[in-house]
């Protein structure tokens, strides 16, 4: 994914919050259960470094985004630099680089479904969750607003995405019931 | 089809029989509808007869770019080094949505598929990579392959066979890239999901540098029926008059159309009966102004282009563009089609990985000047430096991206030049000097 010279100049990944998020204490997440987990991962690969991808789900499921101090957890277990973590993380659009709204929404609005009206769609989240802009979190810290590239639903416009839930055919109208019914 | 409409009589249903029937999910639901039976058999028979087989059904693959099954097995040879295949579940063309719901239906479909692709490339363990945002499809398909350990399908001796197959799903984590098979190798081994230069290919040094195939989710799941039934039964499936295009393809639909899903039928089928009477033709009261007939990555096509096509590969060409991945988008009388390009060629600077420059600098000049054309500030010349940029975007870079994001812009201002020159036309900074048009500093 470039971030770099992007032509679109829309918010594509959520940006980050305001104040500081970096002294927060970092409790490992790879122990107990979840170092019998990713033991397990381990055993599928020849390498340590092919279960980067499925530790850095765990690390974000356990924490919500992936933190510096859980790269270094990570980092040290698979035998990999920081560095190159960061550089792997900031690849996949779908690592929060910082933390996110406690309903991370992804509304599709590539080609199939902007012509299904799925822009009118993202307009909906953007008013009812009170988030002022694409990217940007609502102030009571709940919400988090994206465009996403192609869900792959395409003829179930327009599909949505909250946290790891897929909803199908999203409407502007059904967006208010969808929201209140979220825990 | 199946779901979310009942099967069309018109249609083909091999693949998506089973489709919206949640007991073919389950292990005993599958065995039930004759599952497994294909790789209890395949296990017991020798690679080379298996890839023979395969070979002469005609399977091509069903990801896009529709290279020969057969073949590509067979460069995976009995040489003792470690083999891998990788399945392709990395479905994220715009307009493709097939993979998704033979996940969600059949996933023992797929690990059948799978386990019987592995042994027949000599490999002992195969990775099933699906896209991080399938979250439903990797919980069926992670349960699929829990239930066949369990029942000893899978594992260090699969069905009693004595034969070790292992198969493992991997997750990615949002990237278009990935979806094509090099950089979804270097993502499955923990990096970046640039692509890599070719050669060497992945039945040379793939995975972890061995030897490797890569198929996607609905050739893997076709060849189960293949073995169980023959080659000569899969070739009775496509137009008398093309051998080059066999058996029956999942078409997914969407866009401005009456009854969008998927719909399974024998290669060749006549596309304007496809998109009237199958999907139901244009909403009311609109008209199909174009359609993109296999996925976003192939040439636009007018009303008039679909209707007179074939699906196959060789009657895609003939119309003009490609059968690509078999996704069908639909654009009405509605649609601007300035605005709807712009939008995909977006979608490709976003996904760019950016290491190559025509690519990474192509995309993203492309959807700018996409963008000022659509917000009425486009000027004279920017058509022509748009065929241009798509000129050096293509057969230039590792992987075909940045040819997938010249195509709508190539065939789009051949076909829909008016709607560009309109837009233009908006342009009120535009001044005319003497000889030529120019635009003003604003």
């Amino acid at each position: 994914m470039s971030h770099g010279p992007s032509a679109s100049g829309g918010a594509l990944v959520a940006a980050p919050p305001h104040g500081q998020h970096h002294d927060e204490p970092h409790e490992p997440v790879f122990v107990g259960a979840a170092r019998t987990e990713l033991a397990a991962i381990l055993s599928r690969y020849p390498t340590k470094q092919a279960a980067l991808l499925p530790a850095l789900w765990m690390l974000q499921d356990a924490r919500g985004w992936v933190s510096d101090k859980g790269i270094e957890e990570v980092a040290h277990l698979l035998e990999i630099t920081p560095a190159y973590i960061k550089g792997v993380v900031s690849f996949y659009t779908m690592y929060h680089q910082h933390p996110v709204g406690r309903h991370f929404i992804q509304v599709c609005t590539t080609t199939p479904c902007n012509v299904c009206g799925a822009e009118d769609v993202v307009k909906s989240f953007l008013e009812h969750t009170g988030c002022d802009d694409l990217g940007l979190t609502s102030p009571d810290g709940k919400y988090t607003v994206i465009e996403v590239e192609c869900l792959g639903a395409c003829g179930f416009a327009t599909p949505v995405m909250i946290n790891n839930d897929f909803l199908e055919s999203v409407t502007p109208e059904s967006v208010p019931r969808i929201l209140s019914e979220l825990p | 089809m199946g779901y979310p409409h009942p099967s069309h009589p018109r249609e083909t249903p091999v693949l998506s029989k089973y489709f919206g029937d949640a007991e073919a999910r389950t292990l005993a639901g599958w065995r039930a509808r004759g599952g497994y039976e294909a790789l209890e058999k395949a296990l017991l028979t020798d690679p080379q007869e298996l890839q023979a087989v395969v070979k002469e059904s005609g399977l091509r693959g069903r990801g896009g770019a529709g290279f020969p099954t057969g073949m590509k097995w067979s460069f995976m040879k009995p040489d003792g080094k470690t083999h891998y295949l990788a399945c392709n579940a990395d479905e994220s063309e715009p307009g493709t949505f097939k993979d998704r719901e033979i996940m969600r239906w059949t996933p023992h479909g797929l690990v059948e598929g799978v386990a019987l692709a592995a042994h027949t490339i000599y490999a002992e363990t195969a990775y099933i990579y699906i896209r991080g945002e399938f979250t439903e499809p990797f919980a069926r398909v992670t349960r699929a392959i829990d239930e066949a350990y369990a029942a000893g399908l899978l594992g260090a001796n699969a069905m009693g066979s004595g034969k070790r197959v292992d198969v493992h799903v991997h997750r990615g984590a949002g990237a278009y890239i990935c979806g094509e098979e090099t950089a979804l190798m270097n993502s499955l081994e923990g990096r970046r999901g640039n692509p890599r230069i070719k050669p060497p290919f992945p039945a040379v040094a793939g995975l972890f540098g061995k030897p490797t195939t890569i198929n996607n989710v609905e050739t893997l799941t076709a060849v189960p029926y293949i073995i169980k039934h023959g080659a000569e039964w899969y070739k009775q499936f496509g137009r008398a008059d093309n051998p080059k295009s066999i058996g029956t393809k999942l078409f997914s639909v969407c866009g401005n159309i009456s009854r969008p899903g998927n719909y399974e039928v024998a290669l060749g089928f006549p596309f304007k009966e496809f998109l009237y009477d199958l999907c139901g033709g244009p909403l009311p009261d609109r008209e199909i102004k174009a359609v993109i007939p296999g996925g976003s990555s192939v040439p636009i096509l007018t009303r008039e282009e679909a209707e007179g096509a074939l699906m196959d590969y060789e009657g895609m060409v003939a119309a003009g563009t490609m059968l690509g991945s078999g996704g069908v988008i639909v654009f009405d009388d509605r649609q601007d089609m300035v605005r709807q390009i712009a939008r995909l060629t977006r979608f490709y600077a976003h996904e760019s990985c950016a290491q190559c420059t025509q690519c990474r600098e192509g995309t993203a000049w492309t959807t700018r000047i996409l963008e000022r054309i659509r917000d009425g500030e486009g000027t004279a010349e920017d058509l022509d430096t748009l065929l241009a940029i798509a000129d050096n975007m293509s057969g230039k870079t590792i992987c075909v991206l940045s040819d997938s994001c010249a195509t709508p812009v190539v065939s789009g201002i051949k076909k829909f030049r008016h709607e560009f020159e309109a837009k233009i036309a908006q342009n009120k900074a535009m001044v005319t000097v003497p000889g030529a048009l120019r635009a003003s500093a604003a």
